[in-house]
């Protein structure tokens, strides 16, 4: 198990990630009105940033290094 | 054709089947074999936040704003990131004070304060009330739609029409007040955990994401092909662009970002979270799956929003159809039944969850931090006097829930489809948010006193009321509209929603500005303003160092006080029934290892876990009086309180580290502590060594001196006399002379720096040559000297010189001793299985008990020598046994006093091998 510690710490840093991808000014970079396979960019960038964020908590919370 | 019957059928059916499962999860919970003690059925009963408002409200958000319905779900996504410090830090302190709702936990950490308790109460009940009223109006509507199909395209407003009795809504009403009642208040609980409750939410759950899924497959991949088929096809769209685009709600970041930080407060503030989260957590690791999990379901629930939104915007001519219910009328309109009917329950499921625990959670603070402590101190009602009030408190709690669900149910009869109750979602959640300060405040730092997070909170909760709720009681028209235009009296700068001149904001993020303005603002300046009490800072240390006291029970260190066990017992019996406070006390024996209750003592420990025991049942607040009435306190004062917290920290802190070292210096200790007590045997030793060898040296040389002076002062001395003096004055020398060499010798033997020159050797030969050495010395007193001595004696290895030094010394002691006539002294050797032994037997004056013990020891003497003057030195006993003992043998003393003495000494024979007789 990886120190208790370390693995909130890795959460938090995570959450301000999260807060960053989550609002403006980054939002407004994928805000035009560009598609990818049909698919408006702002859409597709919220849940792929979404998916990769959980992913990424997964990652930490089922990680069980030395 | 789908029948008004089927639906009444179907519908009751499902909550039937609630009722069924709530059932089997408390008997399974009563059997020990609990169904939702894993952290996947704890996320499915986290998922109570999606409530119709997701399930229908969602979509109908997405149709008006785009994406801007997202924030709600990526707000809780967030705080779960952080859940891993906020979350498990709630749950720890809510096991460990049995705190059941937000509004016990503010009013603990705060130092148990009613006032407190009853105000955050209050907001719940106005915030969260009208949201149920949403709920119930969203299963309304649900059931008039189903009931047009197949022609959906009517927005219906039938339900005012009915008469009362003949609204389904009241009748679900009812059967999920019932539903409450039997498995929200089955009985009295410390721990105020519903098993079967959580099992039929995480079905509920469950149901409403396969249903939601389901309708949104159909929807894009039914009614169109794939999510591309369906954004190019709207683009096509008037709105589209406004929808997706930075024209839109999206472009609103403000908007955006409040919604955020709502929803991030929300999951944690809600009281149906707090309740599924903290209260109903059987097992805090369940929170790491969670964690990830959670946020998944939120992100499946919402990935087919968008593409239903826009799906019903094409499908319905703009205005026809709200497009809060798309989620319905879509597969209507296609003709699906099944998944008509499958969305409606969904629906139905959305809402049901959301409204049983909300009310439960809503009727515990209801029961424990308003009506109790009411109660309580309505000395006329003497409740303090009763003693039983377990059923009353279950009376209480089923009455507010019966309240809460009437309140509701009535004030989505009055507001009907008034902007008051469609808007009530975000005004619920910004009412909520009110709580964060002294919450999360709370919980994190210690300086936040009771008077700042009433201030803060009463002061949040009247611009929250202000800024949000009566402007939306103005647009539903029950205030005068000039209220919103023209401010209150007419002021121009205190207009509800542009509050001093502030415009460019929403409704959502101007509430949220000021009410958090005002709120945070007073909380922290009052609680810096005053120092806080003891109490205060007390519960304060315990709620936000809790991750650092983990033993239960310590609470207990801030109470000082005598209290007796039976009234404890009886106390706690009043609140949640006699044979559980018996169960309880004896689960406390137990866990502190004593067979009877009888048995225990009434400490500190003890009242804290009464208490904590109470709390349960009433809360906080109200358990700290009740417990006080029976038990004498004596109230700690603050610099007390913060020498126990300054200890404990400390002593935490360093407590790993201390451990280690104190082991390390214990071992030390003991090495030095014997070393020193060593040492300091072998100072006394030294000093009474050197006093009685000094002592002894000045006795031979006293008498030398004094000869000495008589013959150099008198030369006219006769030769006689002069020859007697010189032959003392010699034989004193030679005394002298012999003593010095035994200190000599016996200080070699001690610090084993004697030579030894070990050989083997023939004891009969030592003995038969010291008694020669002997036989003119017993000639000349008299005494007769016998040996017996076997023919053949093995050899052993041995000094020579040594044991001959050693049976010399024994005979010529033997002599000095036998004074009688006829004396007789007897050496004999005989041959025993290991060893040589040696013994010198005398019949002289022998040697008393008292003596026997001394005389091995250095310049001990017999002590009382009828002779006088000692005639040894008092070394040759010591040194004998040094010698015996070094070649492994024993030296020992047999004597009758009178009768005689008997030396005897052994040597062992070939045992000990040449190593460790070589010096």
């Amino acid at each position: 198990m990886i120190k208790p510690v370390l693995k909130g710490q890795r959460l938090v840093a995570l959450f301000l990630l999260g807060a960053l991808l989550f609002n403006y000014p980054l939002l407004a970079l994928f805000a035009g009105s560009e598609r990818v396979l049909g698919i408006p960019l702002l859409y597709l960038y919220l849940f792929t940033a979404w998916i990769a964020l959980i992913g990424l908590m997964a990652l930490i919370i089922e990680r069980t290094d030395t | 054709m789908i029948t008004g019957a089927l639906i009444v059928v179907l519908s009751f059916g499902y909550v039937g089947l609630l009722f069924a499962l709530a059932y089997y999860g408390d008997k399974r919970a009563d059997a020990g074999r609990s169904i939702i003690a894993n952290p996947y059925i704890y996320t499915l009963s986290l998922a109570v936040y999606c409530t119709s408002w997701t399930f229908y409200g969602s979509v109908g958000r997405a149709a008006t704003s785009g994406i801007g319905f997202l924030p709600i779900y990526l707000g809780p996504t967030l705080m779960a990131a952080l859940w891993w410090y906020v979350l498990l830090k709630l749950i720890r302190i809510s096991k460990a004070h049995r705190i059941t709702s937000i509004a016990d936990f503010i009013a603990s950490r705060y130092g148990k304060s009613h006032l407190l308790g009853g105000l955050v109460t209050i907001i719940a009940v106005l915030g969260i009330v009208p949201y149920i009223a949403l709920q119930l109006k969203a299963i309304s509507a649900s059931f008039s739609i189903i009931l047009q199909y197949p022609t959906e395209a009517l927005v219906i407003d039938s339900f005012s029409d009915l008469p009362f009795l003949h609204d389904n809504t009241f009748y679900i009403a009812m059967l999920l007040a019932a539903f409450t009642i039997l498995f929200g208040t089955r009985h009295l609980d410390a721990t105020e955990r519903h098993e079967g409750l959580v099992a039929a939410i995480a079905f509920e759950s469950v149901v409403k994401l396969v249903a939601f899924i389901a309708v949104g497959c159909f929807v894009t991949y039914g009614m169109y092909d794939g999510f591309s088929d369906v954004f190019r096809k709207a683009a096509a769209l008037p709105e589209f662009n406004a929808l997706l685009n930075q024209g839109g709600a999206a472009g609103n970041y403000t908007n955006w970002l409040s919604l955020t930080v709502l929803s991030m407060l929300a999951i944690i503030l809600l009281p149906r979270q707090f309740q599924v989260a903290v209260v109903e957590n059987v097992d805090e690791r369940h929170l790491n799956k969670a964690i990830w999990l959670f946020p998944l379901y939120l992100l499946a629930i919402n990935i087919f929003v968008l593409p239903i939104a826009l799906g019903g915007l094409m499908h319905f001519p703009a205005g026809t159809v709200d497009a809060d219910t798309f989620v319905l009328t879509l597969p209507m309109t296609e003709r699906v039944t099944w998944l008509a009917l499958l969305a409606f329950i969904g629906g139905l499921s959305a809402a049901t969850g959301m409204v049983i625990v909300e009310t439960i959670a809503l009727s515990t603070m209801v029961c424990n931090d308003l009506v109790m402590p009411i109660l309580l101190r309505w000395k006329y009602l003497r409740l303090t006097e009763r003693r039983d009030l377990s059923g009353l408190l279950l009376g209480i709690r089923r009455g507010a829930i019966i309240v809460v669900l009437a309140l509701g149910y009535g004030f989505f009869y009055l507001a009907g489809e008034a902007y008051a109750l469609v808007s009530i979602g975000l005004i619920s959640f910004s009412a909520v948010a009110q709580f964060a300060p002294a919450m999360l405040g709370g919980l994190f730092w210690k300086g936040g006193t009771r008077l700042g997070a009433l201030w803060g909170l009463t002061a949040g909760f009247l611009v929250w009321l202000y800024t949000l709720l009566l402007p939306s009681f103005a647009k539903s028209g029950w205030l005068p509209i000039t209220f919103l235009t023209e401010g209150i009296f007419g002021i121009d700068l205190l207009k509800p929603q542009q509050l001093f001149g502030l415009q460019d904001l929403d409704d959502i993020s101007h509430c949220l500005f000021w009410s958090m303005i005002a709120n945070i603002g007073l909380y922290v300046t009052i609680s810096l303003w005053r120092r806080p009490t003891a109490t205060e800072h007390g519960q304060a240390n315990l709620f936000v160092d809790v991750l650092r006291y983990v033993a239960a029970g310590s609470g207990s260190r801030f109470w000082r006080g005598s209290a007796t066990v039976i009234d404890l017992q009886t106390l706690l019996g009043r609140f949640i029934g006699p044979e559980r406070a018996h169960e309880a006390f004896a689960a406390y024996a137990r866990s502190q290892g004593i067979q009877q209750i009888e048995k225990l003592t009434a400490n500190a420990v003890l009242v804290h876990y009464v208490e904590s025991q109470i709390a349960g049942a009433i809360g906080s607040a109200s358990a700290r009086d009740m417990v006080a009435s029976v038990v004498d306190e004596e109230p700690l004062a603050l610099d007390e309180v913060m020498a126990i917290i300054d200890e404990a920290s400390q002593a935490l802190a360093y407590s790993r580290q201390l451990e280690e070292k104190s082991r390390e210096l214990q071992s030390a200790t003991d090495e030095l502590r014997k070393a020193n007590q060593r040492l300091q045997e072998l100072d006394r030793l030294k000093d009474d060594f050197i006093s009685t060898v000094t002592h002894e040296l000045r006795t031979p040389l006293t008498s030398i001196r004094a000869f000495s002076e008589i013959l150099s002062d008198n030369p006219q001395l006769d030769q006689a006399q002069r020859g007697k003096f010189l032959g003392i004055i010699t034989r004193e020398s030679e005394r002298l002379t012999r003593l010095i060499n035994q200190v000599l010798d016996l200080a070699k033997l001690e610090s084993g720096a004697a030579d030894w020159n070990p050989s083997e050797m023939d004891m009969r030969e030592v003995i038969e040559e010291a008694a020669t050495a002997l036989s003119q010395i017993y000639k000349e007193r008299n005494i007769r000297l016998e040996l017996q001595l076997p023919e053949i004696t093995p050899p052993v290895t041995a000094d020579r010189d040594r044991v001959m030094q050693v049976v010399l010394n024994l005979l010529s002691n033997a002599a000095n001793f036998c004074e009688k006539p006829d004396s007789r002294v007897c050496i004999t050797l005989e041959h025993r299985s290991e060893a040589l032994q040696i013994e010198v037997s005398d019949n002289g004056i022998g040697i008393s008990p008292a003596d026997q013990a001394i005389i091995f020891e250095k310049f001990r003497q017999v002590s009382d020598m009828p002779a006088g003057k000692p005639k040894g030195s008092g070394l040759g006993l010591a040194i004998s046994r040094e010698i015996i003992e070094h070649f492994g043998g024993r030296l020992w003393v047999d004597s009758t006093p009178e009768l005689g003495s008997r030396f005897c000494f052994t040597l062992p024979l070939q045992r000990i091998g040449g190593a460790a007789l070589a010096a």
